[in-house]
This record gives structure tokens, sequence and C-alpha cells, in this order.
């Protein structure tokens, strides 16, 4: 299949999600393609990354209404998908990491159970075979001594660590598309490079796209090829490189930032009054 | 500065009573939205209704004798039936809720304040403090509560007033243990520290920062205990040690109903289904109060 | 303004103690603005409670002003140095409005009711005077972060320790919220001690930055220094590599 790269992983048309009936919509009219590459959806709370994310995997609660002209995942509309093909995509074909590993890992089951249970559930390995699965794939995270972690609970592991194992349970299966929300947030400085790296490095050799989302604009630029800027629901920009922004949220959002190579006595605040007027004509 | 003197009036928060008006209201909305809930505390409104007005809704003296009427069964003359004098229970019942109200709302206002001020105390202070108290609500709680009131009921003699001192003792444990678990959450808040920094004395903290959050889940739990009450109040009708004769309390009419079960049922069935209602409907309206004032509990 | 000698915070008994800070000091003077930046769990929290007399496990000396001060404060210790937390949802309480909590230092410190205070303190941190009745869950997360600051001002001390003020806010409400700092300290010619993990923060609002690792510092930095990306210990180079991708 010589052609399959060119066609995208996920092509989404006006994605619109709503919470309830009469209320202001989350999101409004997001449309993008991510390929075999890594895209970076970049906002403020609030700004409908997360909902978007949420949106894909079709995690949202019953009451939001999501509609979308087109959200075809590998050419297959997945808003038509029923909620049992949806367990079988998620975590084998799309994954997602979230922002805290101590919440999203099981707290009385081992490591080691839990990532060979991944193994189980998309690889369809037994026993024995799950459990190397499973030390392999942490060893491939870069944890240096996968035997005892595999006997560890999560409340004995570092946070760094922690998303590691989260990296390797939903990267165990290749998954065609990762969705990474605020996957290091809650991470400590020092480590977050790794993680990004590790989760960079994966995702390259899998072949697979990423959709990275998160509120620091610097990171994202410099890890994505791509970098969608959400405010209010809206995509209001699309780069490829900080320096093109043009919308003044845009360049608000990264005069606001403190750079300890430019220093200024007082930050840029956004001037939100003309931000509305750009984005809402 | 003269307009900080013209903002004074929205500066100071409003009066008491339109705070108090405004919470009710905004309470009420969203009861709006929960029927079942509704239909506890409606069911709660009637029988206070019923308690305050009782000598004007009961068709007949309570305690009047009639031998020639009785055990007659339900009917247009005694909606309930009548017992063996001849009362007729549709209005003992109706007397009876009185008693009930009474018992359920002197347990609450002695167990409240109890729990809440010995949770707190033990919460907020921790240490040597925390432990006497907690040991001291331990003990308490592992005495098989209604084999207390009995004794109790027994040592004091049975009566009305005994037996609501009787379950009051048994009922402030678990109080003061959720009391103390908010607090334990509450004393580690950011604003407790930030009181600290800013010199409030620990008898403040206490009573302005500590004890308003726990008001809440304890008024919730207290809803809840009445039910509890109620079938402990009757429980000690039925053994003869709470209200005693002619009084006519829902727990002593079925224990004497139940010699005449088999052929009178109305006699112990009507008493039976009365406490049912009521303690059935303390337990809806304390669901639905969690509901309302706990928003961890909430339902999304 | 601030001196800091030999200070030792240990946790727990001899056998599992945790020592948290291991015989840090170091000295302020007024006007300046000292960061400690550092990873989860290296003390730099700790100290600044310390500072502050939230933390009752400390040996060694704290003095403000030159004057030293104890475990237990007294008013006037208290009303030399105040606190801004990072969490602005957890650092009002719930139940009082903006007014109370406002207010409630002045009571606490026996300065009357402090309802005359309340409006200019509003307007002091660019909030509205009506504000005042509503409630912390009415507010914005910047808008909470900019009354507990105005609360922590209202006693004017002339220290402010700011743990992490703006790490639960968006970057753009950063901005506001630094910008509010950096002007109260011009006006009120404040000392700060920021805490934070994050170098741009640190870098933008601080004179000279200590990096903590482990319960000791093992780099100081001058703002020319952050600058020009130097740095003396292999440490805070990684931090500093970290920290700008």
């Amino acid at each position: 299949m010589p052609d399959l790269d060119e066609t995208p992983v996920l092509s989404v048309r006006d994605l619109n999600v709503r919470f309830g009936r009469n209320s202001i919509p989350a999101v409004s009219n997001v449309s993008f393609d991510v390929g075999r590459e890594r895209i970076g959806i970049v906002g403020e709370s609030g700004s409908g990354k997360s909902t978007t994310g949420r949106a894909i995997m079709r995690l949202l609660p019953q009451r939001a209404a999501v509609t979308a002209e087109r959200m075809d995942f590998l050419g297959s509309p997945l808003l038509e998908k029923t909620e049992r093909q949806m367990g079988g995509l998620r975590g084998k074909d799309i994954a997602l990491i979230m922002q805290d590993p101590r919440y999203s890992l099981n707290p009385v089951l081992t490591i080691g159970k839990q990532v060979a249970e991944a193994a189980k559930l998309h690889l369809g390995v037994r026993g024995k075979d799950a459990v190397a699965r499973a030390r392999d794939m942490l060893a491939r995270v870069r944890i240096n001594d996968p035997d005892r972690v595999l006997s560890l609970y999560p409340h004995q592991i570092s946070g760094g660590m922690g998303q590691r194992v989260m990296i390797a349970m939903m990267l165990l299966a290749r998954p065609k598309l990762v969705i990474a929300d605020e996957p290091t947030s809650a991470l400590d400085v020092s480590v977050r490079k790794d993680v990004l790296m590790l989760l960079d490095e994966l995702v390259r050799e899998n072949n697979s796209g990423l959709i990275l989302i998160s509120h620091d604009i610097r990171m994202v630029a410099a890890f994505c090829e791509r970098i969608l800027v959400m405010y209010s629901g809206r995509v209001v920009e699309t780069l490829s490189r900080l320096e093109d922004a043009a919308h003044p949220y845009t360049r608000g959002l990264i005069a606001a930032m403190p750079d300890p190579k430019h220093p200024v006595r007082r930050l840029k605040v956004l001037d939100r009054k003309s931000i509305e007027v750009e984005t809402n004509p | 500065m003269s307009n900080i003197v013209q903002d004074d009036a929205i500066i100071r928060p409003p009066a008491i009573g339109t705070r108090i008006w405004n919470s009710t209201s905004r309470i009420l909305h969203k009861l709006a939205d929960e029927p079942l809930g509704m239909m506890g505390f409606i069911i709660l409104a009637i029988l206070v209704v019923v308690a305050i007005f009782a000598p004007l809704i009961a068709p007949y003296d309570p305690a009047a004798q009639t031998l020639s009427d009785a055990l007659q069964p339900p009917s247009f003359a005694h909606l309930a039936g009548t017992d063996e004098f001849g009362r007729d229970i549709f209005s003992r019942l109706v007397h009876g809720t009185r008693i009930t109200i009474q018992t359920v709302l002197s347990v609450s206002v002695i167990v409240g304040p109890i729990g809440l001020v010995i949770g707190v105390v033990a919460g907020f202070f921790g240490g040597r403090t925390d432990a006497i108290l907690m040991r001291a609500t331990d003990i308490v709680l592992s005495f098989p509560s209604l084999i207390l009131a009995l004794a109790f009921a027994a040592a004091l003699g049975a009566g009305l007033g005994t037996a609501i001192v009787a379950i009051s003792l048994t009922a402030w444990p678990p109080i003061a243990r959720l009391a103390r678990a908010e607090a334990l959450v509450v004393r580690n808040a950011d604003y407790v520290a930030a009181a600290r920094l800013y010199g409030a004395s620990p008898l403040r903290i206490l009573l302005l920062y500590i004890a308003p959050m726990c008001i809440p889940s304890v008024i919730v739990r207290l809803t809840l205990n009445m039910a509890g009450i109620i079938l402990t109040a009757a429980s000690l009708g039925f053994l003869g040690l709470g209200a005693q004769p002619p009084l006519p309390e829902w727990g002593a009419m079925i224990s004497s109903g139940r010699k005449f079960m088999l052929d009178y049922w109305w006699v112990a069935v009507m008493p039976g289904v009365a406490i049912l209602l009521t303690s059935l409907a303390f337990n809806i309206a304390g669901d639905t109060l969690r509901d309302l004032l706990d928003p961890r509990h909430a339902r999304s | 303004m601030i001196k800091v000698e030999n200070l030792d915070v240990v946790y727990g008994a001899k056998d599992k103690s945790n020592h948290v800070v291991r015989g840090v000091s170091f000295a302020v003077s007024r006007g300046e603005t000292l960061g400690i930046v550092g990873e989860s769990g290296c003390g730099k929290s700790t100290v600044l409670r310390s500072l502050a007399g939230l933390e009752g496990a400390w040996t060694g000396s704290i003095s403000f002003d030159g004057k030293p001060v104890g475990k237990v404060r007294t008013r006037e210790e208290l009303k030399l140095a105040q606190m801004v937390f990072q969490d602005p949802y957890g650092s009002l309480h719930p139940r009082h409005r903006i007014g109370t909590a406002l207010a409630e230092p002045i009571r606490s410190m026996g300065g009357g009711d402090g309802w005359a205070r309340v409006a200019e303190a509003l307007q002091q941190v660019g909030l509205p005077a009506h504000f005042a009745s509503r409630f912390p869950h009415e507010l914005s997360g910047g808008q909470r972060q900019r009354v507990a600051i105005a609360r922590a001002l209202i006693l004017s001390p002339p220290i402010l320790l700011l743990d992490e003020p703006t790490s639960a806010l968006d970057v753009s409400i950063q901005a506001e919220v630094l910008n509010l700092l950096a002007d109260q300290r011009e006006d009120r010619n404040l000392t700060f001690i920021l805490v934070s993990h994050d170098l741009s923060v640190i870098s933008h609002m601080c004179d000279r930055v200590l990096v903590m690792q482990n319960g000791v510092f093992v780099d100081e930095l001058s703002r020319e220094d952050l600058q020009a990306g130097v740095t003396h210990a292999s440490y805070s180079r990684e931090l500093f590599e970290a920290s700008f991708l």
C-alpha cells in the first residue's frame, strides 16, 4: 500500500460541540487534517482544545452534541461508529494520553498487570507473553529496571515514570493516531523534555499521527510541524512557525510570555476587545 | 474618597434576612428539578402541618374510648378503623405525628451541636485532643444503640423524655466522626493557612472558617439519621419503654395491635404505614439535601 | 530586610526522618526580589512556609528588618510578611464574600470591622468595588488571585512571600498578575521572595535567583546571568535547558 502515507490519518471538517441545547458552542467549525505528522493544538483554558481531543475519541458525555460535516479516521467516519466499534478503536488505533498519570492509572493494580492487560486486549497475547510484551515496552520507554517497575503500584512511582508507563501502555498497540492532552503539564521541568522526546520517537517509529494539546505555545512550536491556535472554540490561526503569527490573539499570547533573553519591565497583556473584533467580524 | 463612601452599601454584605431568603430561594429552584426529592419534602411539610393542627384535623379525641365501636374495620366513619378500646386509629395517628416530630426534632437539636463541636474540635486541634475525643466516640459507637437506650430507659423510668435522652446519647458519634473528617480536610486548606498568617485566633478560625464548612454535611447526615431516630423511638415504644399509654405513639400502637394482628390487621398496619412513610420521606429528603448542599455528591 | 541563617527543616521522627531543607542561608535587601527555583519536592515551598511562620519544625535563625522572629509569631511579626498561595481556588474561603475575605485580616488584627478599606483594596488590584459582594466561585482564577494579593497587601506588609502565584493561571492572565505584582512592588517598595518551578517567570520578576535541589542551594544567578544564559552548576544548566526548549 504505497499511497497509504498520502491519505490523512484523521480528517475533520466543521466540527461543532455544544453542551446543552441553548448554550454557546464549546467548539465551532473546527477543521483540520492530521497526516503522519505532529500537529499541536494550543489555547488557554476554555478554548475548546481538550473538548476537540475528546470529541475525536468520542469520550464526551451524552449531553454534548457533537456534529461534523466530516470526521474521518483512515477514511471511515468516526461519528457513525457504534459505541462497541469505538471501544475496539480506542487504545488500539487511537490512543489518548492524559495530563496526570496519577489519575489515569488504576491505583489498586500493579503497573505490570495494567500494561499486560493492555497487551492482552490489543495484541491478543496471553499470560507470560503479555507480561513479556509489557516488560519490553517498559524497556522501550527507557525505564531502566522494568522488572522492578512491573511489580510496583502507581503511587510508588514518580510522575515522570508514571507518564512513561502511560505512554508504554498507550503505544503498545502501535496506534495510528495519538492524542496527547497536556502530557507534560503535571511533570517537573527536567523530565518534560525526556517525555516529549520519547513520545516523538515512538510516534515517528510507528509512523503515526500525533495531536499534541497544550497551553504552552513555545513547547508546541518546538515540537510540532503545524500549530492550530484555538480561541473561544474556534481555530483562529494555523501556523508552522511562531514568527509567522498574524492573529492578534496569537501575537498577544506570545508577547504575554516572559522571555529571559528579552527582559521587559511590564509584560504585554491581551487586548481582548480587538481579538473579539478580529474573530467575529 | 467620596466614591468609596458611596460604595459602602455594596461592600457590606446584605442583611442576614435577605441572605437567608436568597439561599432558600436558590435551593427551592434547584429542588424544582428533583421531583422525588420534592415529594419527600412535601410529605415532611404535610407532617409538620398535621402535627401543628392535630386537634383540628383529628375527627375524634385520640384517647376517647367507645367500647361498643371496638375493632371496627376502616370505613368512612373511622378512616383507619378503631382499636381494641374503640379509639379512632386515624385520630391517634394524627396526634402521634406530634410525638414523632417532637422526638425527631429534640434528638436532632441535641445531637447536631454536640456532634459538630466534638468533631470539629477533634479535627482542628488534632494530637492528644483528637485521640481522647475520638476514643470516647468509639466507645459510645460500640454500644448497640437500642440496648443502651433500653438500659437508660430502664434506669430512669420509661417515658418520652427518657427515650429522647437515650436516643441522643447514642446518635451523636456518627455526626462527630463526619464533622471531624470534614475538619481534617478544611484545616489544611490554604485559606486557613492565610487566616493564621493574618493573625486570626484559633477560636476565630474554628468558628468562622472551619465550622461553616462542616455544617452542610452535618445537616444532611442529621436528616438521614431522622429516619433511624423514628425507628428507634418506635422500637422503644413497641417495647413499652418510650411514650406511655394512653399517648398515641406509633411504635406503642403497633405493639398493642400485634395481639390482634391476624384478625384485625389495621390496628398494627396503619401505624406501621405511618412509620414507613415518614422515615422514607426523611431518607429521600436527606438524599436530596445532600445533592443540593454538597456539590461533591451532586449528579452531573 | 530578610536574613536567614542555617535554616534546617526536618519532618518526622528520628528513624524515618525526612530532611527537607538542609542548612540554607540567604539574605534579601529591601526592595529586592529573590527567586527560588527548583522542582517539586526540593524544599523551596518549605523555605517559604518557614519564613511565613506556617512551618513549626525548623531550626536556625530568621530575621525580618533586623529583628529575629520565632516559630510562633506575634501580631507585629505577622504584619511584616504575608503570603500569596499557588491555588487561587483554595486560598479563598468558599463561603466568605470577597468583602469579608478582605476585611478579615483587619478584624483578626483587632483593627475594627475593616469594611472601610475593602473598596480601596479592590481598586488597587484592578477590580471594581462591587466585587465585594460576590463569592469566590463567581470569579475567574485570575480575579481570585488578585483578591488574594489584595488580602495579603491589606495589612501593608513590607515583605510579600509568593508561592507559585501564577502557575495555576493561563499565560495571558499570568502576565496581568505579574504586572500587578511588579506595580505594587514599585508603589510600596515591597520585598518579594518568589518561589516557582518556572524559570521564565522567575527571571522576569527577580533580581537574583537561587537554584534549589534536594534541600540545598546549588547555584546563584544574577539577572545578567539569566539574560546571557550563564550558569555555574550542572543542575541549573539542565534546568535552564529543559525550561527553554
